[in-house]
């Protein structure tokens, strides 16, 4: 039989003893060091053991997955039940070099698509209005729904999901719904989510949102979300983001902690408007980072699944455990990763996803190990994908749900993450909640002293980066991986067609649907989103809407601070 | 003669937001005792122009993360056509090798790359200004 023994009866004086006697043994092995932290800066002890932690502080604390506060999961089968999706980010180029990559992805076997746009749509031009050398080198030109038909086509929209990258004021979707009604697709059955939605981190950390100001840009995300909940059930109008903020520099405590205070800020302005949160809350998703710092990352995953949890349940009033699930997407970090001895990076990437894996995520994308240089090339996107495969199917990874949770060392890092995670959320709510302190530069001066103690660290070389500042070899930077540009051809004939098919569509529809757009910027209660949709079906560019939107709204300039 | 601090913009061009690389850059440089001027991204070319003659500016650090790199040859000849052929100016972020060579010819004095040493940015930063107090020329 394979029953548990009983336990050895140890009493807790015993065990301190126990624990003094190997302190002294370990002292008299390893001379005294400064302490040993986490990025987050908590302290690390060489052991844990059951002094450390002794069971759940909240006696509420289930300990089983699919319960409140979903510390080990938000599912009761997690991983058993469905893997996490695969997703990918693509985009690059002209629709139809989009398109061409889209069909590829659904005839192997692809249910969900990502699409990536061009920095010049993030920042809210049309490709006529920028430097023509910058179109398509991150993402795709899009920017009419005409180019969405071409990019979408022979793609059953009806039947896939796809996560846009679609910052306010969401004229992807916009544009994917216009296809859909021109299609005879019920705009009830688009599926996705509109990803990095979240005005608040691009505001404060990447600064890849659309140039207006931060109280009109949260508006129309409020706008979006009402909008989602009348007519798209299907869509997750949210993704609040902490990838940013991390990658921006802060700590894995403080892009929790400053994800959180968004979703906070987010809820509550749902709130104000008198939404039902358990409406609005099953819907919003998350989106994280996460470092090679393999044991934080998983405990703050755990810790940031139980805060939320609590938030929904006591502060925002949701009464739906539905509502209460801190759904979230992982990306490998990509600033871990090295341009020296590129190869190396598949070791990161394979801890990172493990990380993520480890602590319960929804949907994971793995990094190209050339990401460092260029976006991805063939070969080292299906190394990413295939790693995902690895961890899934070879390493049994999967077939226990929260596999380090009960660890004395887990377990008691969760805590000690959760405390260090609220404590910043009470600074951010003593500040007037995370807008005010965004606007204040407070969030940005915390990520910016953190990504300086971080590199100061690396100067110093107190923490080791492989082939960076250690372990280094001579290397011929003409061997690494070139960026492939798009077709300059394809991109002269996208412009001209963008030329024309402005000339050709009927002004006088377009013109009335951007002042229908105008007065509901101007208006305190009529929905923006649903005249950027109105816009987009008359035939608007995305420039146009966006142009409209900074006139009425005001410009947004990033604060920044060194 | 007393030697001014090296005076250095530290700055964006184009259309990519991603600003650590610049921010970290920009207070090593302060840190190290030199005059740095820090701006958001998003400048355009002319802006970076108009700064480096206002401000009198010794060398101008331009981050790169998403391809803006490309334009960095307009900056160069925006430069040379404002009279301001002996700023110098140094590109740090992700520029592929074939793109460096490219950058070089343009007249960037030097290119970054992800790892680089900071103290080697820092040296660099300050023979730059040197040069051009002494009046040489790349």
């Amino acid at each position: 039989m394979n029953a548990p023994h009983e336990p050895a009866a140890v009493t807790a004086d015993e065990l301190a003893q126990r624990v003094a006697r190997w302190r002294q043994a370990y002292d008299a092995a390893v001379p005294a060091a400064e302490p040993v932290r986490n990025r987050s800066g908590i302290e690390l002890k060489p052991l844990y053991t059951a002094l450390d932690w002794a069971g759940p502080s909240h006696p509420e604390d289930s300990g089983v997955p699919g319960e409140f506060p979903f510390t080990r999961g938000i599912y009761p089968s997690m991983y058993r039940g469905r893997s996490w999706s695969q997703r990918q980010l693509v985009g690059l180029g002209v629709p139809e070099d989009y398109n061409e990559r889209a069909r590829e992805l659904l005839a192997l076997g692809a249910s969900a698509l990502s699409f990536l746009p061009c920095n010049s749509v993030f920042r809210g031009y049309d490709a006529d209005e920028v430097p023509a050398a910058l179109l398509g080198t991150c993402g795709t030109v899009v920017n009419h729904a005409r180019d969405m038909e071409r990019a979408m086509a022979g793609v059953p929209i009806g039947d896939i999901s796809t996560a846009l990258n679609d910052p306010a004021p969401f004229t992807l979707l916009a544009f994917q719904l216009a296809v859909a009604r021109r299609r005879g697709v019920p705009w009830s059955q688009i599926a996705g989510t509109s990803n990095q939605s979240d005005c608040l981190s691009h505001f404060v950390a990447n600064h890849m949102f659309f140039r207006i100001a931060l109280p009109g840009a949260r508006r129309i995300v409020v706008d979006q979300i009402a909008f989602a909940n009348e007519h798209l059930p299907r869509w997750n109008p949210l993704s609040i983001v902490g990838q940013h903020m991390q990658q921006a520099g802060a700590t894995p405590a403080q892009a929790m902690a400053f994800t959180l205070a968004s979703g906070i800020q987010y809820a509550e302005d749902c709130l104000a408007r008198g939404m039902d949160p358990d409406r609005f809350l099953p819907r919003f998703t998350f989106f994280f980072d996460i470092s090679i710092s393999l044991f934080e990352e998983v405990a703050k995953f755990r810790a940031g699944r139980r805060i939320w949890a609590r938030l929904c349940r006591e502060r925002f009033g949701a009464k739906d455990p539905r509502s209460w699930r801190f759904k979230f997407h992982g990306q490998t970090s990509g600033v871990d990763l090295t341009r020296q001895q590129p190869l190396n990076n598949i070791a990161r990437v394979t801890v990172q996803a493990m990380a993520g894996i480890l602590g319960g995520l929804q949907s994971l994308h793995t990094d190209s190990y050339d990401e460092v240089f260029s976006t991805p090339t063939a070969e080292a996107a299906r190394i990413a994908v295939a790693t995902q495969n690895i961890l899934r199917e070879e390493a049994q990874l999967t077939e226990i749900i929260d596999p380090l949770g009960g660890s004395w060392y887990v377990e008691s890092l969760t805590d000690a993450m959760e405390r260090q995670i609220l404590e910043h959320i009470d600074r951010i709510d003593a500040a007037g909640g995370m807008g005010a302190a965004a606007q204040q530069g407070l969030v940005q001066r915390w990520i910016g002293d953190s990504a300086l103690a971080f590199q100061k660290r690396v100067d110093s070389g107190q923490q080791t980066i492989v082939g960076v500042n250690a372990y280094r070899v001579d290397e011929d930077p003409a061997s690494y991986p070139s960026l492939a540009y798009p077709d300059a051809t394809r991109m002269q004939a996208y412009l001209a067609d963008l030329a024309a098919y402005k000339a050709q569509r009927s002004a006088a529809a377009v013109a009335q649907a951007l002042d229908g757009l105008a007065a509901a910027a101007q208006s305190t209660d009529r929905n923006i989103f649903a005249a950027v949709v109105s816009a987009a079906e008359a035939g608007a560019t995305h420039g146009e809407i966006c142009a409209t939107l900074r006139r009425e709204l005001g410009f947004g300039q990033p604060l920044t601070v060194v | 003669m007393h030697e001014r601090p090296p005076k250095v913009i530290v700055t964006k061009i184009g259309l990519d937001g991603h600003d650590r690389g610049s921010r970290v850059v920009a207070a090593t440089l302060r840190d190290a005792g030199m005059e740095v001027i820090y701006t958001p991204p998003w400048q355009a070319v002319a802006s970076v122009v108009k700064l480096a003659m206002e401000e009198d500016a010794d060398v101008i650090g331009i981050s790169s993360l998403a391809t803006d790199h490309l334009i960095v040859p307009d900056l160069m000849a925006a430069l040379r056509e404002a009279g301001l052929a002996d700023v110098r100016v140094i590109v740090g972020g992700i520029v592929p090798a074939a793109d460096e060579a490219a950058l070089l010819a343009a007249g960037v004095a030097r290119v970054f790359h992800p790892g680089a040493d900071f103290d080697d940015i820092v040296d660099t930063v300050r023979r730059l200004a040197r040069e051009r107090a002494h009046g040489a020329t790349a």
